[in-house]
């Protein structure tokens, strides 16, 4: 029976011995452990939570990137591709403006030397009626001291000229 | 850097201080204990010497037994898992501890050697004798008077509470300096003795507190590490077989009775409405109440009253069964039973070692369950059935 039966010494000394831990221990190491503990565990949350968060931001800037990187090559392709146009056009329009302008200025040379020819002509016509008539004069003159030749020369010329 | 090499000097110095301060009690205790224990052969020797010429003068027949007592393995065992009021060290060699008793006349402290191992009888207010470690009052005749004995109240630093109070430094060495370890360390990683300790808290804090208590657990998470520790550190110790283990501490009544009725007390003062309401107004038919209500209060009682015993029980039983198998080669007086016993021993200790564990384990956590059911919100089926 003995040894079921407590004795108050022992219950006396071990409500205090058990008081003095539990007071003593409570203060100085299971509230700052816990309390560091809780701390630890939050921050390794929040490193774990912020990892998330940068690697989900890396990758929407990767799209981000690539977005934009595809918009430029897109906006690229299409200057390239108006560039082009343009090029063509200017090259067209170039073309066909030099064409128009050296059709007009052959046009105009042609013009030009049509009637350069028609007054050189109608020079050279004065010029040769002028000269023939001098020649005539001069061969007259000389001729017609003569009466028989002044007669051969008027019939002959009468003979070239014809009626049309 | 040399900062804190200073601080690991002045750390280890004083480490260092406290060993050679133990040691040097411990063996200022045992050299005073020389002349005593001399003494105390010289008188058990005549103590024996005369018991021997009575029993000779009465029968004669009793002189077989003299010089080798036969030896009583109950009686031996049942001396080991008491309480005491020497702790035996070696040999005739053993530490008195002081006794402190309150009588009527009021308090008396004297040391334990005075008794002699329950052979002397001390005269203070009264005169004392030790009877099967319990102090006793002796009339002028040498006989028990049982009628002043129940007014001695003994308060005695018996082997028990000493083991308490080295229980009590030893945890509060080990967590001080852990608890250090986390103020210099902060949030940073665990190092050494805290890196050792500290799954054990987080243990105690994901296994035992959150299932049973919920949102509720911090409020009772400095009791229920410090149960653990306190029942874990105890029976560990008391299962190194020389000084300063050995004692039955968590094996004895008393110390698991103050822990029962402290984890009672936490349990009831922290009792919601819901927990009383389930023990005066369970959900049961009206007729039933007469029945139900007594049932529910007892049940208050029973819970820690089950805590109490398993400690207990458990811790008790595994002394027992260790002696016994120690006890066995005295039994025999065979070397041989021995040496098959020894590893018997190894074995039983090694699984007394689980125990330990376990018991502080299981303490803790029907703890936690308890003081888990006394704060629980109801839930919101139930209070719609209202």
């Amino acid at each position: 029976m003995d040894l079921v039966t407590p004795s108050i010494g022992l219950i006396f000394w071990s409500s205090i011995a058990f008081f003095i831990l539990f007071f003593v221990l409570t203060k100085f190491a299971w509230k700052p452990i816990t309390k560091t503990l809780k701390e630890r565990e939050d921050s390794i949350d929040e490193a774990l939570k912020s990892a998330e968060t940068a690697r989900l931001q890396l990758e929407s800037l990767k799209t981000d990137n690539q977005r934009l990187l595809n918009e430029a090559r897109a906006e690229r392709d299409k200057l390239l591709k108006e560039a082009n146009e343009i090029k063509d056009q200017i090259l067209a329009k170039a073309k066909s403006d030099a064409k128009n302008e050296g059709d007009k200025m052959i046009t105009a040379a042609k013009e030009a030397i049509e009637m350069e020819k028609v007054n050189a002509m109608n020079q050279l016509k004065t010029q040769v009626a002028n000269l023939s008539v001098d020649l005539a004069e001069k061969i007259l003159r000389n001729k017609m001291e003569d009466r028989s030749q002044q007669e051969v020369f008027v019939n002959e010329s009468l003979k070239n000229i014809t009626l049309n | 850097m040399t900062h804190l090499n200073n601080l690991k000097s002045i750390n280890y110095t004083i480490k260092t201080a406290l060993l050679t301060i133990v040691f040097s009690i411990v063996s200022v205790i045992s050299f005073a204990n020389q002349p005593v224990t001399s003494e105390h052969t010289d008188s058990a020797a005549a103590t024996v010497e005369n018991e021997h010429a009575t029993a000779t003068h009465a029968e004669g027949s009793h002189e077989e037994n003299h010089g080798e007592e036969k030896f009583d393995a109950n009686k031996t065992i049942m001396e080991h898992i008491a309480d005491a009021h020497d702790w035996h060290l070696f040999g005739h060699t053993s530490i008195h501890l002081p006794v402190i008793i309150y009588t009527d006349k009021g308090l008396e402290t004297f040391s334990s050697g005075k008794f002699n191992h329950g052979h002397d009888a001390f005269k203070g207010n009264y005169t004392y004798k030790l009877v099967h470690e319990k102090i006793k009052v002796v009339n002028e005749a040498g006989e028990i008077d049982e009628e002043a004995s129940k007014k001695v109240l003994d308060f005695s630093i018996t082997k028990n509470v000493a083991t308490l109070f080295i229980a009590v430094i030893g945890l509060l060495l080990i967590f001080l300096t852990v608890a250090k370890g986390y103020s210099k360390r902060g949030i940073g990683a665990p190092k050494g003795l805290q890196s050792w300790i500290e799954p054990i808290i987080i243990f105690v804090r994901d296994d035992i507190a959150k299932p049973n208590l919920g949102d509720k657990y911090q409020k009772f998470m400095p009791y229920l590490l410090t149960v653990f520790f306190f029942i874990w550190f105890i029976n560990v110790i008391g299962l190194i077989p020389f000084f300063p283990g050995g004692a039955n501490v968590t094996g004895n009544i008393a110390v698991t009775l103050v822990l029962a009725v402290i984890t009672f007390l936490i349990t009831n003062f922290n009792g919601n409405k819901n927990y009383w309401g389930h023990i005066f107004t369970p959900h049961v038919p009206l007729w039933l109440y007469p029945l139900m209500i007594p049932v529910e209060i007892i049940g208050i009682f029973t819970k820690p009253f089950a805590l109490m015993i398993r400690l207990f029980a458990n811790i008790t039983a595994g002394h027992i069964l260790v002696l016994s198998l120690v006890c066995l080669a005295f039994i025999f007086k065979s070397y041989a039973v021995g040496a098959v016993a020894t590893p018997l021993i190894v074995f039983i200790s090694a699984i007394e070692l689980l125990v330990a564990f376990i018991q502080a384990f299981i303490f803790t956590i029907l703890s936690a369950l308890f003081i888990g059911m006394a704060v629980q919100e109801p839930e919101h089926g139930e209070e719609a059935h209202h």
